[in-house]
């Protein structure tokens, strides 16, 4: 494959230069229109209008801007931080102090609050950034590892500005209203919510096209350098904490409006480690990445957890399975695929996916009795150990169930593998109709 | 032997070293350079392997502090100061083992060169597709390293003599008065390696260019004066011709161990 190598945000620059007609603008800013047109849209689609889906989009928004503002750091710079809930947390905790002075009769429209949450996050990249961009990967890594701990640990010390476990909690309908916005319904909360999202998406990927934002490119690629064309690695690294620490303030300043509550786990390593993982599932290499990432896992944790206890154990096969088959996300394998998209033999490229999404179905069914089986019979025994998985009723006291299980996952397993000569075998027709013109810029 | 600037006096030369030393422990890599470069000259620094060429180098552009002794840029003294200060005052460097923005095309690696020296700065509010000096004084570069083709490919995927030359623009890039290229031409073949000549004559017009190279049919076509470095001091200091004929080098080096 030519397109082998960790990828790069795309080049604007030839765009630029783009010919000009009535609807050069809209073409290319489709994406971007796109995106509006679903935020202001989905709450409203029919199925998709209860108060329970508009809560998982907002969650989702929210999750989105976070994971974006961590691949200001991960992506464009090259940092990997451990410690990223930090700003989140800590611009969360700014806005429900805020929420609660609005609460106490501070003039000041709710929908304002996250730009508490995104000075708080700004300050305090700067005061973190200050400490830990002197070296970039692992030493990086493990001060800010160390950082997530201390503030985490913080939390607890300090009840009356963290409010310990319990965490604070604010109302968010409490206050003036904007332009006679409240914020009293969930469709509500959404489009304020979506409205900050789509601005923090816009401006972080402004940013990407700044001097300073192609200098980050420029110091992850290879900072030495970066210093010999005059800028200081240091001070570009910088730069990047603060901007990703303004937009996790924002985030957690969004989820302060959404939840009404931040407690210590906003803080916390799962958190940051979470984020890491939106960012990888979804890919750190172009920029809408991450908001893949955060919506299939946001998206994930919702569907799963209403149906398996064992949706955490899912959750990290599926991580498993990205990381190790698709180290670019899900957005690389989208980019891997556009270029065939237009030869001929694309057609039979999806026909051989039909052809092995077979063999894979039937191995996670036997997959999935088995874990289920062992959930019920180790976590749930009151519940007993007959169950139904994919409409067949099982029984976990059952041998027979167990075998059955094994033999339909190996079986597909087996049939899974054979189909890989398929797949192959039409991956390299399409690349070779694939027109020979090199890597346009995306 | 190597105060030959006497007539130059004013204006300061582009680079000064006085007495400059170098130990790493208990080893002693620089032991006393004393080199004057004047303005718009092309000086090349030959010596055997493991004669301080590269450290000397990295002591002149800031990749390390020598431990005694200092380094005037046009009368400035930059002894210490961090690579990017000394980049700012107008220095440049290439590097030996090629040292590019991989993951960038080859236009952004050169226009992310050029952008401090354009006075973009740390600026976080303008787009650089609008920046029409940068946008243009970097096509000019490619252009003159020929490598406009190649524009938008990864810089990662170039040949070797294509890297080598987006090195080059790189390192002119940034419209520095002084250029110091470490071994430009090591590993090409002939024909790269005279393509490779050309073009530092065409960017070093106009410029003070310190170069290191093995290749004595380079160093002699390329440069006004040679310094012979051997055992971290410089041996002589001279015109092609003289050090052609200089004995002592011919003795430590030329004709001697290194083939």
């Amino acid at each position: 494959m030519s397109c082998a190598g960790p990828p790069r945000e795309a080049n604007l620059a030839p765009a630029a230069r783009g010919p000009r007609s009535a609807f050069a603008w809209p073409v290319r800013h489709r994406g971007w229109l796109a995106a509006f047109a679903a935020l202001a849209v989905l709450p409203l689609v029919p199925g998709l209008d209860s108060d329970f889906v508009r809560s998982v989009l907002t969650q989702m928004a929210i999750a989105a801007v976070f994971a974006l503002s961590y691949n200001v750091l991960f992506g464009q710079t090259g940092l990997l931080s451990f410690g990223h809930a930090v700003y989140y947390g800590l611009g969360g905790y700014a806005a429900i102090h805020l929420m609660r002075a609005i609460n106490h009769g501070l003039a000041l429209p709710m929908p304002l609050v996250p730009f508490a949450g995104a000075l708080a996050g700004i300050a305090f990249g700067a005061l973190f950034g200050a400490l830990t961009t002197r070296r970039a990967g692992t030493i990086f890594a493990l001060i800010t590892l160390g950082i997530g701990e201390l503030v985490y640990s913080a939390a607890f010390i300090v009840p009356s500005l963290f409010g310990g476990e319990e965490g604070i909690t604010a109302s968010r309908t409490l206050g003036p209203a904007l332009f006679g916005i409240g914020l009293a319904s969930q469709i509500a909360v959404y489009y304020v919510v979506a409205a900050w999202a789509f601005v923090a998406a816009l401006s972080m990927r402004a940013f990407t096209t700044t001097p300073v934002g192609r200098m980050c490119n420029a110091v992850r690629d290879n900072p030495q350098r970066a210093a010999f064309v005059g800028y200081d690695p240091r001070v570009v690294r910088l730069i990047a904490c603060c901007v990703a620490g303004l937009f996790a303030g924002l985030a957690g300043g969004l989820h302060a409006i959404n939840y009404e509550i931040v407690s210590a786990d906003s803080v916390g390593a799962l958190r940051s480690g979470s984020v890491l993982l939106m960012t990888c599932i979804g890919g750190a290499g172009q920029f809408a990445g991450p908001v893949l990432g955060a919506v299939v896992l946001t998206w994930l944790e919702a569907s799963l957890s209403g149906y398996t206890s064992a949706w955490l154990l899912y959750l990290g096969i599926f991580l498993m399975i990205v990381v190790v088959f698709a180290p670019r996300g899900l957005a690389g394998l989208i980019a891997m695929h556009a270029p065939l998209a237009r030869t001929p033999a694309f057609g039979r490229v999806l026909l051989a996916y039909a052809v092995a999404a077979a063999p894979a179905a039937v191995t996670v069914v036997g997959l999935v009795t088995v874990i289920e089986m062992s959930y019920r019979v180790s976590t749930q025994p009151e519940l007993g150990t007959k169950m139904r998985i994919a409409g067949v009723a099982v029984d976990a006291a059952s041998p027979v169930s167990w075998i059955a299980g094994v033999i339909v996952a190996a079986a597909g397993f087996a049939a899974f593998r054979r189909t890989r000569r398929i797949v192959a075998s039409a991956w390299t027709l399409a690349e070779q109709q694939r027109p020979a013109a090199r890597a346009t810029p995306s | 032997m190597a105060d030959n600037a006497s007539d130059r006096r004013d204006p300061p030369p582009a680079i000064a070293l006085c007495d400059l030393h170098k130990s790493f422990g208990a080893a002693s890599i620089i032991r006393g350079v004393t080199l004057d470069i004047a303005r718009a000259e092309r000086h090349a620094i030959i010596g055997p392997n493991g004669a301080g060429k590269s450290t000397l180098f990295n002591l002149i552009s800031g990749c390390e502090s020598p431990t005694s002794g200092s380094i005037c840029l046009y009368g400035e003294d930059v002894t210490g100061l961090a690579p990017h200060v000394i980049n700012r005052r107008g220095l440049a460097r290439s590097f030996q083992v090629t040292n590019v923005f991989s993951q960038l095309s080859v236009f952004e690696n050169v226009r992310c060169a050029a952008l401090w020296s354009l006075g973009c700065r740390y600026s976080c509010w303008r787009n650089v597709a609008g920046l029409r000096d940068a946008n243009e004084h970097a096509e000019r570069v490619l252009e003159q390293i020929r490598l406009t083709p190649r524009r938008d490919v990864q810089a990662g995927v170039l040949t070797y003599a294509e890297l080598r030359a987006l090195e080059i623009g790189m390192t002119i890039a940034g419209r520095a008065r002084v250029i110091l290229l470490d071994e430009p031409t090591a590993g090409m073949s002939r024909d790269e390696a005279s393509a490779a000549v050309d073009l530092i004559k065409s960017v070093s017009r106009d410029r003070t260019l310190l170069m290191v190279e093995h290749d004595m049919g380079v160093v002699f076509d390329l440069a006004d004066r040679i310094s012979v470095l051997v055992h971290g001091a410089i041996l002589a200091t001279d015109t092609p011709a003289n050090i052609r004929a200089n004995e002592a080098v011919q003795s430590a080096y030329l004709g001697g161990a290194n083939a």
